[in-house]
């Protein structure tokens, strides 16, 4: 019987009501003594052959008939409005096929409304001014190059702090302020939970904005034929991208394709389309040719979005026990140019600790810059930051180890809601990543011919729980293989071994059998985008539905090749057998005797358990060396333990957490997309200036799982872990360093200079 | 200019401005998929080739240079689809993960191989210096390289 349920889905802590369509009969969650063959094993990719031997086809490579190449001019200013812009030049330059301006294009609202696709104001130096369509890239540069534009130069602001005054240049004509306040929520009473306090500890803590830098920029190819419009685009949500095309162009979903086969990296700046896609679009429309465009490298770092920069003055007071008797957090946000949210540097606040008396104020600021974007954890990895350096600095202050003064805040429930959680074994966590690190060895402070070493730690909360709408199909050919079909796509998180791991395990058949086929949205199975770590836990259910199905299917029709009851048989390695072993047949025998009927299974992802919070944990340990003399940090070692519920690949899990680890070190000492205070200029969009880890700065990392049971957020048991790993990394370092140099790190990146210039202050 | 070289073991010949780069023949008129534009300034490797065996960046390296030279990409590693030893390795060791900047990591790696068998961890962060990769976190990459290493 097909029942309709409705339920709320949450996207890093953006919660929508969703219908979910259930067909199957319940399905049991995996036990905790299961025995498997491959969930939970080291199984290595199973499209990591097309990566290596470069046959994996990303979007800049797709390569069309006729297809035509758009390039953009770009605001050189902060601020500024265009006078006159004269195209006619680059119009008449051969091999042009369009030049498209904010007086030629559709007013197609772009960012919320706040400004349209291309439009005569513009407030963020890179943002888009025109679209030039070519024949070839080179034509389309020089173009670009021949179009002139007299602008008028607007005052500016680039700091968030100074956009808060009342008489700072406004971006916006309704002001600088998101929704024109801020957001506050609170429980309990801080007055008297300040009261009750025997410490109370103030600090204010700053992270920097810092750029994703996705090794494949934004890229699109869109082709719209009179069938309708086709778009290859790097993106992490193919199904999004195809909702909002149609809404914009108002065409029905029906015409709209979006493919992704592989693409070179999102960490959250590639949900939506681009302005890159509509205009491609439009421009493909308008010639009836195919278009690409993929961004340079400066174009992705000026315009491609950002991690917000955040400015957090915390108030904390404290037991002399350790416990939190309130907490106050007013955080200022600078959202850059445009916004239709803002990142929740409040969540750890909120989500961390047992806070009776809590109150946290969020201010999004526009300001000239760069709009920010989703990156890996938005919102938290900057929050966490600030509440674990007050963490720290209480344990210093009341002198209790730091590990101890955050096990007597645990949150046995769900702090703000009160529910219980579907699981939650941070403590583990603690304990055993404490135990795997030597927290008790490392956390005395080392000095050594002119460097220190020193420990620290941090916690970890985040999403991760995934959730409906998702669905699959699991198709048994003729010859025996197996096609897992959904769309989804896979960001370099290993989404297809995950799910061919689950229907190997379902069917009991070898895993090289089995193909995902994922990335296209005519597949017409949705799945939600790949991001705030729900890939596995969304479509992971909804697949092993699917191969449940299919299996049962098989089983009924393998009942009667064999004259057996379908519940005497069992499928094993390959075979459909009944239990004793008498009667057998192969499965692609039995497919092939069925010819061309092909078994389809189907699944979807049923709702998360109403009343519970499902919620992923870490406990994060850094050993950091610092050089007293030239400011330089390096980190040692960091192990990473982790709660995702059950690990389906360990494998590929490491992988997820080393690589988090390792932006987390970058946010922490490296990363910061840095702006000239006085003209407004972005003084390093590119590699050379904007400093990324590379191998050398790659500590010893490892990775610990600590697994709980959890049979109640869904069918897997699995929890998220894409972005747990970076979350609590640059706070672990600063606390390490903090105790290094005996002097509280308050502000991010950790420099050489911000080292020298904290010692050479203390010696004062 | 015509220029005409070997790319991967076959002798190719291309019509080429003398301002284009290697990349840009590689992949809009030889059509070659696993060489990857990141930034095409120099800074991010996902480009790179070998060129008579050393590494260098297509979008730096002008087509013309490489007229009668030996042109390999990480395509030409494999034989009779038997994957190398490297690109067994970085499987193994799941150093791809997007697997953008793997064909210049493998190439890279491959170049550091041959010519120093068993490197010190010095000599493979000098090698792969000019190598970044967003979503790996190196390790594994570092890790199949020393799986190679004859020191071992
Ligand atoms: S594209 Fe050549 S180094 Fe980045
Ligand atoms: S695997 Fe994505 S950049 Fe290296």
């Amino acid at each position: 019987m097909v029942r309709v349920r409705k339920t709320r889905a949450e996207i890093e802590g953006r919660w929508r009501e969703e219908f979910v369509v259930e067909e199957e009969e319940k399905i049991s969650p995996w036990p905790a003594e299961a025995s498997f063959r491959y969930i939970g094993g080291r199984v290595k990719t199973v499209d990591g052959v097309a990566k290596v031997t470069g046959s994996a086809t990303y979007t800049v490579d797709v390569s069309l008939k006729g297809m035509l190449v758009g390039k953009f001019l770009r605001c050189p200013y902060p601020h500024a409005r265009i006078l006159r812009i004269d195209t006619s030049d680059a119009e008449r330059m051969k091999g042009v096929r369009g030049v498209f301006t904010f007086l030629n294009v559709p007013k197609i609202p772009w960012y919320g409304g706040l400004t349209n696709i291309l439009s005569d104001v513009l407030r963020f130096q890179g943002e888009e001014v025109a679209f030039v369509v070519a024949e070839d890239e080179g034509v389309a540069e020089d173009a670009v190059e021949a179009i002139t534009v007299e602008y008028e130069r607007l005052p500016f602001v680039v700091d968030p702090v100074e956009a808060m005054r009342e008489d700072a240049p406004k971006v916006h004509p309704d002001g600088n302020i998101f929704a024109g306040g801020p957001s506050k929520i609170s429980r309990g009473s801080i007055e008297q939970g300040f009261g009750e306090a025997d410490v109370v500890l103030e600090e204010t803590f700053r992270t920097s904005a810092v750029l994703h830098n996705s090794l494949e920029t934004h890229s699109a190819v869109a082709h719209w034929t009179s069938i309708g419009l086709t778009v290859w685009e790097s993106t992490q949500a193919i199904n999004n991208i195809r909702q909002r095309l149609s809404q914009i162009f108002s065409i029905p979903l029906s015409m709209v394709r979006v493919v992704c086969e592989y693409m070179g990296g999102g960490f959250g700046a590639k949900f939506d389309p681009g302005r890159h896609t509509i205009l491609a679009a439009l421009a493909s429309r308008m010639t009836g040719r195919p278009v690409k465009v993929y961004l340079s490298r400066t174009e992705e770092n000026l315009a491609a979005g950002c991690r917000a920069q955040s400015i957090q003055r915390v108030k904390a007071g404290f037991k002399r026990d350790g416990r939190i008797t309130a907490m106050r957090l007013e955080a200022i946000i600078n959202l850059g140019a445009y916004a239709e949210w803002v990142p929740l540097v409040g969540g750890p606040y909120r989500m961390l600790y047992q806070i009776p008396n809590l109150e946290t104020v969020e201010w999004g600021v526009f300001t000239n810059t760069t709009p920010h974007t989703a990156m890996r954890a938005p919102g938290f990895t900057e929050g966490t930051f600030g509440l674990e350096s007050i963490m720290d600095m209480a344990a210093e202050e009341l002198g209790i180890d730091p590990l101890e003064i955050r096990l007597r805040n645990y949150a046995e429930v769900e702090p703000e809601s009160g529910v219980r959680y579907t699981s939650k074994a941070l403590r583990d966590a603690y304990l055993i990543g404490a135990r795997e690190f030597g927290w008790e060895q490392a956390r005395s402070v080392r000095k050594e011919n002119g460097k220190v070493r020193a420990a620290g730690l941090a916690s970890v909360v985040w999403w991760g729980g995934g959730g409906p709408p998702a669905y699959a199909e699991v198709k048994l050919n003729m010859d025996g293989t197996i096609q897992v079909l959904t769309s989804t796509q896979d960001i370099g998180t290993g989404t297809r071994t995950v799910l061919a791991q689950i229907v190997a395990e379902e069917l009991s058949v070898p895993i090289e059998r089995v193909r995902v086929v994922i990335g296209d949205t005519s597949l017409e199975l949705f799945s939600p985008g790949s991001g705030g770590s729900g890939t596995l836990a969304s479509m992971g259910p909804a697949v092993r539905a699917a191969a449940i199905d299919a299996r049962n299917q098989l089983l009924d029709i393998a009942s009667q090749f064999l004259d057996a009851p379908p519940e005497i048989l069992e499928l094993r390695d390959g075979r459909i057998e009944t239990k004793e072993g008498e009667k057998s047949i192969r499965l692609e025998d039995l497919l092939r005797q069925l010819r061309d009927f092909a078994i389809v299974g189907r699944g979807a992802r049923g709702p998360n358990p109403d009343g519970y919070a499902v919620e992923t944990f870490a406990a994060q340990f850094a050993e950091v060396e610092v050089d007293v003399e030239t400011g330089a940090v390096r980190v040692l070692r960091v192990t990473s333990a982790h709660d995702s519920g059950r690990i389906i690949n360990k494998l590929t899990a490491e992988g997820q957490v080393i690589g988090g680890v390792v932006q987390g070190l970058g946010f922490a000492l490296l990363e910061q997309r840095a702006v000239d205070p006085a003209s407004g200029s972005i003084i390093n969009p590119n590699l050379f200036d904007y400093l990324l880890p590379t191998s050398f700065e790659a500590p010893e990392i490892m990775p610990v799982f600590v697994e709980p049971l959890d049979t109640r957020a869904n069918t897997l048991g699995a929890k998220g872990l894409g972005e747990p790993p970076i979350i609590g990394v640059a706070a672990a370092i600063a606390n390490a360093v903090s105790r290094a140099i005996d002097l509280r790190i308050t502000q991010l990146p950790i420099t050489p200079q911000t080292i020298l210039e904290a010692v050479k202050k203390a010696k004062k | 200019m015509r220029i005409k070289f070997k790319l991967d073991g076959e002798y190719v010949e291309v019509d080429a401005k003398h301002t284009d780069t290697l990349l840009k023949i590689l992949k809009d008129k030889l059509v070659v998929g696993s060489v990857h534009f990141g930034c095409g300034e120099g800074t991010c490797g996902a480009c790179i080739v070998l060129v008579n065996g050393r590494p260098r960046y297509s979008c730096l390296t002008l087509a013309g240079y490489v007229d009668g030279k030996e042109v390999t990409t990480v395509a030409g590693l494999a034989h009779d689809g038997e994957l190398s030893e490297i690109q067994k390795a970085f499987l193994e060791n799941d150093a791809a993960q997007c697997g953008y900047c793997t064909p210049g990591m493998i190439l890279t790696a491959k170049a550091l191989l041959d010519r120093n068998p068993s490197p010190t961890d010095e000599e493979i962060f000098d090698a792969l210096a000019g190598n970044l990769c967003r979503c790996t976190g190196y390790v594994p990459i570092i890790n199949a390289i020393k799986s190679l290493s004859k020191k071992r």
